[in-house]
């Protein structure tokens, strides 16, 4: 088959590799009939996600059809739609029996690497470094789906790909953000990164209860998108300086949550961000933290820090005193999918939102390292971009 | 110097440990004297001339500095009663112990092991239980003229509130001595506490998940 493997920093190339085979009683195999660039996968394009071998197949948002299931497969069969979470859960262990399924203790064969880093592995994610299981991604025409009965979530007729494919990581994201704010009747949401999990935050924070949305960026199209489709007041932090805009927007107050969209690869400003380029550069630091700094001041005190961009390891000049003196609430992971995505398939499926507005492109699976190329740097007026195998 | 002490009197607590785990009496606390885990446990199967002749073994093979222990516990999601009934045929463990080659079960008491070692080569041994609570602790020992002389227990109790049941492996190598042992030695890899940190989580994904997670054999451009 056809599948795009990474072989360095922006080296990604469209390859024939064997197909997959099933390999455990409870795997599925899916021909992916659509799949899509995340943001964390630009953390993989550019070289900074720890653990990747060369030859390794990305991608981890994606939806097919089921063409052949394992004989413990129990709720799926030959023919079925479905949308996979990116995030892979066994369903028993004690995390996901209490739905926290990107803490899954048994869907990682590699989490003895994880322990070393974060004392604990965590739940295995397709396509995303071997700390993370180093299974097979989704740029691919076909997929292996372990735990298949509770990963794969089957769609209903009549609905586009295209509305669904976000269901499988930026739109559960952008929710679980939301949820992890603890929402309350009148509070501001403030929302750093303007990319398709954010916007969905966005949308979930609405819909969660938020009397206002305030959306931070720098780049023009995703302010407007924020407007349009998050129905977010916005602030581009090139213009003017987002923490003071923040506290003058509410009343002197500050935002009750601060939700971090953007992730370890964030721009910082002036002295700042060259210092973080800096020391990243020469591996002094592991990730770039100025969203993380900013929350931390501009939240009002007691608020929540809601962290859903992703962070793989070390950050630097953290400003503790500011979180600890104000008494701030901070929540953070990767997404819960198989939690989210039945609620979010009715919310889309009873039309109160469509989530391929976040698509601006549409290639093919050839194309993959233009749409990487498209979407980092936010050129043709990038958003997200589906990959069709 | 100092440091060989210190590191002697830790040995001597763990052995207290493990010993006060297993259970108590005259014989394990002669046992203790000797420091070992293999003597406790020996001391516990009673055989006062085993035990003298396991004990004179040790101190030889301390001085070698040729014993190698393991503790390592998880925590399964998954009854106290099916953990202890499935760990007990220990014809099953080679489905997670990927070192294990094969167990076969000879009586209620032995049974016949067979590891894989380096350069395709094998190394056997027979195994006796020598302590067994149900539904709480299976302890082995290596008999005479094993391959690699060996002993352990595998605790398991309740964990608080609903948590499942906390599994506790401890093992003891000792070390044949020279270029087989070093051969020998490389089965348990660099880092022997890893070894039997990822044998514990197979388990516990045989248990919980039902099957052991795997990529081996999924495509890549690597091929």
């Amino acid at each position: 088959m056809k599948a795009v493997c990474w072989h360095g920093a922006t080296d990604v190339r469209v390859e024939t590799v064997p197909d997959p085979t099933i390999l455990n009683p409870r795997d599925a195999i899916l021909k992916v009939t659509l799949t899509t660039i995340c943001g964390s996968d630009l953390h993989i394009y550019d070289g900074y996600i720890p653990s990747m071998l060369p030859g390794d197949i990305i991608g981890h948002e994606f939806m097919g059809e089921v063409v052949e299931v394992g004989s413990e497969v129990k709720k799926l069969k030959k023919g079925d739609r479905v949308v996979v979470s990116s995030v892979i859960g066994c369903g028993q262990c004690a995390y996901c029996s209490r739905q926290k399924w990107s803490m899954c203790d048994n869907s990682n064969p590699k989490a003895g690497l994880q322990e070393k880093v974060f004392g604990f592995g965590s739940a295995a994610i397709f396509g995303y470094s071997h700390l993370f299981g180093g299974y097979a991604g989704s740029f691919a025409e076909y997929i292996r789906i372990p735990f298949a009965d509770h990963g794969a979530i089957k769609v209903p007729d009549g609905i586009p790909d295209e509305k669904i494919l976000p269901l499988s990581d930026a739109f559960p994201t952008g929710y679980m953000g939301a949820e992890f704010c603890n929402i309350q009747p009148g509070d501001t949401v403030a929302v750093w990164g303007c990319g398709p999990v954010g916007l969905f935050a966005m949308r979930s924070a609405y819909m969660l209860g938020a009397e206002r949305v305030i959306a931070i960026d720098r780049f023009p199209e995703r302010l407007r998108l924020a407007q349009e489709f998050g129905r977010a007041e916005v602030i581009n932090y090139e213009e003017v300086d987002a923490g003071e805009a923040l506290k003058e927007m509410t009343g002197g107050r500050g935002p009750d949550s601060c939700l971090d969209a953007v992730g370890l690869e964030a721009h910082g400003m002036g002295l700042e961000g060259f210092y973080d380029k800096a020391k990243q550069a020469v591996r002094l630091e592991t990730d770039r933290p100025p969203v993380l700094r900013q929350m931390m001041v501009a939240c009002r005190k007691g608020g929540t820090l809601s962290i859903m961009g992703v962070y793989g390891g070390f950050v630097d000049k953290m400003p503790m005193g500011a979180a600890f003196n104000k008494g701030l609430t901070f929540r953070m992971g990767q997404m819960f999918g198989q939690k989210y995505i039945p609620q979010l398939i009715e919310r889309v499926a009873n039309g109160e939102i469509d989530p391929s507005l976040v698509f601006s492109h549409h290639l093919p699976l050839d194309e993959t390292k233009r749409g990487f190329e498209l979407f980092k740097h936010k050129k043709e007026n990038c958003t997200k971009v589906a990959l069709k195998p | 110097m100092e440091s060989v002490t210190k590191k002697e009197s830790i040995q001597q607590n763990d052995a207290e440990r493990w010993a006060s785990i297993i259970g108590g009496g005259a014989m394990v606390l002669s046992g203790l004297r000797q420091g070992s885990l293999r003597g406790a446990l020996m001391a516990l199967a009673g055989g006062t001339a085993i035990y003298h002749g396991v004990a004179q073994q040790n101190s030889i093979q301390d001085a070698l500095n040729q014993t190698l222990k393991v503790e390592k516990t998880v925590t399964i999601n998954r009854p106290v009663e099916e953990l202890y009934r499935f760990w007990h045929n220990f014809e099953n463990l080679p489905t997670f112990m990927k070192h294990l080659q094969s167990v076969k079960v000879i009586d209620a008491k032995r049974s016949h092991w067979v590891a894989k070692a380096p350069l395709d080569n094998q190394v056997e041994w027979d195994a006796d239980i020598i302590k067994e609570e149900e539904n709480h602790l299976i302890a082995w020992a290596s008999v005479e003229g094993a391959d690699i002389d060996n002993s352990g227990f595998v605790r398991f109790q309740p964990a608080p509130a609903g948590r499942g049941t906390e599994v506790k492996v401890v093992i003891e190598y000792n070390m044949p001595g020279g270029t087989v042992g070093a051969a020998i030695a490389k089965l348990f890899g660099e880092e022997p506490e890893q070894q039997v940190g990822d044998d514990l989580r197979r388990f516990k994904q045989l248990m919980e998940a039902g099957e052991i997670a795997t990529t081996e054999g999924q495509p890549s451009g690597r091929e």
